[in-house]
Parts: structure tokens; C-alpha cells; sequence
């Protein structure tokens, strides 16, 4: 679908930001699919069993291609164990941060936090101003001016997505902004949704950060080697492309600024590895609508919801079929989004979405 | 002066759960615990406006259903991001199988 429209201001303090808000698409009130408050209870109970049993299975394997890299360092057989540990440390830490983010998986809240720390770390996104852009993006999924975590912005940049699968253009902004944060500022995006008693927060853990790199260079340093940053540090570069591969399957191509999950996220159907890697993220629409439902429950749910629901996608090449084209076609014409068709039998989003329209 | 308020029969809410009580312009939640005990709070998240009714409740806390925030709905108080801000709570009472709230 295609329609006039002029260039979005993506900036969270841009004209389209004041659009959003005099237009009601800021904080605004979502679709939600019918489901009984019984059953929405039962898939809502929280467990520590499978986040401990996946975890503990994360961490071993994690630290069996470690020891498999630093063994066979200086031959071939290093390359595979790395490609299977930057996956581990990098891709697998973005769903772990996620789900920790919204503290579901486990039933112990420290337990929630404790990995989500260690992810964000690992993921290279600080955890205090991530949460907080992380919740935005649920309060206003797509809507162009309040989400911050639109990950293809209209134009694409193609070459910004391919420095992405190995966090070339996130990286180095990123560790800007631990650097800026260890000297106890923050950008002015950053301060329109970190609130005043979070800042130091912030500033602190971007100090702890900076202390575990610093150590990390010097221990390299100490032995000649880069050796112990191909285990801290380098992986959140050479293992983010799976991360980037199952994430642009979330919301690319699709429409903006609606208020009805169910046209501007994705579900795309797994099998159990990836599942394992990504948590059950790719139960996307399902995760929106509901993010109080644990990832280990977002099968269920998707039963429950999938009548109201557009047609999933059969796997990720189905996905990429309708995604990758949308982005090419989006290069020029901006306005161009995939539609998605609701089944026949669907209700109706309960309030009057606006258009998209352009902005003077 | 505050009153004591009709709010809802004990049996409209399941145990370890939550329902909603609007009265007047004001919307409150009124909360069920595992051991039959009844609290009240103020309806709304204090983050994002969002009606905590239809959150999660897990032994004494809330979870916002929008953003996971949480509350300790005995005491109000606020249990980490992205929830700040303290929510409001109400005295209750239960009279012949009837929850009465204090406003």
C-alpha cells in the first residue's frame, strides 16, 4: 500500500512527535484480542523452572565454544567455535535482555534482573536508558516521533541495515554514549523518557561498564593477544547478525503509526533453536498485545489468539520474501508499507485509527 | 470527610485477582489475595495511565498490563522501573459477603 506522504522526522523531539501527540497516537489505547480473563491468568502465571533450565543451558554452552575458541585459537577449528559463541553472547543476549526487560521469565524478580544486566552487557545496549526506551516502544509501537525503537526508518538505509549484522552503526554509538553517560550526561533524546530518578542509575552502571572493558584491553595488553576481547567485548560485533536477522522480521516493512499490533508486528513461526535463541520473540504480535504473558506461554497464546490474527508467516524465508522487497521499494517510495490482511472473521479495531498522513 | 462505598460482592472476584470499581469520575482497583484478605488502590498506573484491572496479580503485587510495572497493591508502593511513583491505596472492609472502600 502506498499513499502520499512526505519525510518522517524520526527524533523523539521533531515535528512528527508534536504530530503524534495532537493526533492521538501518543499513549494511545490498543486493539487487544478477545480472550477470557481465566485463561489470560493461566498463561500469565510466572515460573522460575524453564527460564533456570534455559539459562543454565545458555551459560554452559556458552562457556563450552568459549573454551572451544580459546583452545583452538591460532587454528581454523577457532573460526566455528567463535561464529557459535559471538551467536551465543551477542544474539541469544538480545531475547534475554527483551524478556528480562519485562521481567517475566522468571518468577524471582532478581533473577530477572540479574540476567538482564549481564544481557544488556553483552548485547551492548545500557540497561537503564534501554529499559526506558524499551517501554516506549511498547506505549507507541511504530508511531513515528515517539518510538525510538523503529529499526527501519522510511527511507532505508541499506547500508545501515548490512553495518547492522555486525553492530557497525549501533556499536560506536553506542559506546559514545557510555562515555558520554560515565561523564554524567545524557542526550536530549534520552531525557525525554529516562525520568530524574533513574540519571544516576545510568551514569553508574555506564562507569561499571567502562571499568569491565578497561580491564578486559588491559588483560589483552598483559599477554600480547586479542584473545580476551574475542571473548568480552568483540562478540557483541561479530555475533549480532542472527540477532539482526530474527529482529527485522519484527516490525519491517509494515505500516505505521496504527493502533492495532496485528498490522504493524510480525509472528513467524520457528523451529526449537531458533526459538531457544530468540526466547519465542518471533510470537511478536502475540508479545505486544500481551507482554505480561512469559515467553515460555507465547505458544499458547498464540493458539488462543491466532483466529483474530493475520495469517503467520510459514518461517523465516516466508518472512523475508514480503520484507526484503517492502525495504527496496521503500528506498523510493517512503510511503509504501505491507499491509496486513486480518482473517474474515477478525474483529474490528475497537477505536478509529487515523491515517497516516504527512506532516507540513 | 471520607466514605465507606459499596464496591463490589466478595464473590465478584476470583481469588489472587483484580477488578475494576469506577465511582463517580474516579476509577479504583479492588484486589483479592490467595487468603481472602481485600485491598483497594487508585485504578490507574501511576506511569502511563494504563488501568492496572487488567494486570497480573502475584501474591501481594500488581503488574501493570502495558509496560510490567509492578505495586505492592497492600501498601501502594512503587517495586522498581518502569514504575516511580507510589500508587494511592483505600481502606477496605467486608460486610455480609458485600467489600466496602474508604474515599
Amino acid at each position: 500500500m502506498s499513499a502520499t506522504i512526505s519525510q518522517r522526522d524520526y527524533s523523539l523531539v521533531g515535528k512528527d512527535s508534536k504530530y503524534a501527540e495532537e493526533h492521538g497516537l501518543a499513549s494511545a489505547q490498543w486493539y487487544a484480542c478477545p480472550i477470557s480473563r481465566k485463561r489470560l491468568k493461566e498463561l500469565m502465571q510466572r515460573k522460575d523452572g524453564p527460564a533456570i533450565r534455559d539459562t543454565l543451558l545458555w551459560f554452559g554452552l556458552l562457556g563450552l565454544f568459549g573454551w572451544l575458541g580459546w583452545h583452538f585459537w591460532g587454528t581454523w577449528w577457532c573460526v566455528p567455535a567463535f561464529i557459535v559463541y559471538g551467536v551465543l553472547y551477542c544474539s541469544c543476549s538480545d531475547s534475554r535482555w527483551h524478556e528480562c526487560g519485562h521481567r517475566t521469565p522468571f518468577k524471582t524478580t532478581w533473577m530477572n534482573d540479574v540476567v538482564y544486566e549481564m544481557a544488556s552487557f553483552m548485547v551492548l545496549r545500557e540497561s537503564t536508558p534501554w529499559r526506558w526506551s524499551h517501554t516506549r516502544h511498547h506505549t507507541d509501537t511504530i508511531i513515528v516521533g515517539r518510538d525510538p525503537e523503529i529499526a527501519v526508518p522510511r527511507p532505508p538505509d541499506i547500508s545501515g541495515i548490512i553495518l547492522g549484522f555486525f553492530s557497525l552503526k549501533s556499536g560506536p554509538k553506542e559506546y559514545k554514549k557510555v562515555l558520554l553517560h560515565c561523564f554524567g550526561k545524557l542526550t536530549a533524546e534520552e531525557a525525554t523518557y529516562i525520568p530524574d530518578s533513574e540519571v544516576k542509575r545510568v551514569f553508574w552502571t555506564a562507569r561499571v561498564w567502562v571499568l569491565i572493558y578497561a580491564a578486559t584491553i588491559a588483560w589483552a595488553i598483559s599477554i600480547h593477544s586479542i584473545l580476551p576481547l574475542m571473548l568480552i567485548g568483540l562478540p557483541s560485533f561479530y555475533g549480532a547478525w542472527l540477532l539482526v536477522i530474527f529482529g527485522l522480521t519484527q516490525h519491517a516493512g509494515l505500516a505505521e503509526d496504527v493502533l492495532d499490533h496485528r498490522l504493524n508486528c510480525r509472528t513467524v513461526y520457528m523451529n526449537p533453536i531458533f526459538r531457544f535463541v530468540y526466547w519465542n520473540m518471533n510470537y511478536h504480535v502475540e508479545h505486544h498485545m500481551f507482554p505480561m504473558v512469559p515467553y515460555h506461554a507465547l505458544p499458547a497464546l498464540h493458539q488462543e489468539l491466532k483466529n483474530d490474527m493475520p495469517k503467520p508467516y510459514a518461517n523465516l524465508i516466508e518472512a523475508y520474501r514480503e520484507i526484503i522487497p517492502a525495504i527496496f521499494r521503500q528506498v523510493k517510495d517512503p510511503a509504501y508499507f505491507v499491509k496486513r490482511e486480518l482473517p474474515a472473521a477478525a474483529k474490528p479495531i475497537s477505536a478509529p485509527v487515523p491515517e497516516p498522513q504527512p506532516t507540513p | 470527610m471520607s466514605d465507606w462505598i459499596k464496591a463490589c460482592n466478595t464473590a465478584d472476584i476470583e481469588p489472587e485477582d483484580v477488578i475494576r470499581f469506577d465511582h463517580g469520575d474516579r476509577s479504583f482497583c479492588v484486589y483479592r489475595t490467595g487468603d481472602d484478605k481485600f485491598f483497594a488502590t487508585d485504578g490507574h498506573c501511576t506511569h502511563a495511565k494504563v488501568h492496572l484491572a487488567d494486570g497480573f496479580v502475584m501474591d501481594n503485587l500488581i503488574e501493570c498490563p502495558k509496560h510490567n510495572g509492578r505495586f505492592d497493591f497492600t501498601t501502594g508502593k512503587a517495586k522498581g522501573a518502569p514504575v516511580c511513583v507510589d500508587l494511592k491505596t483505600y481502606p477496605t472492609k467486608v460486610e455480609n459477603g458485600v467489600v466496602f472502600i474508604q474515599i
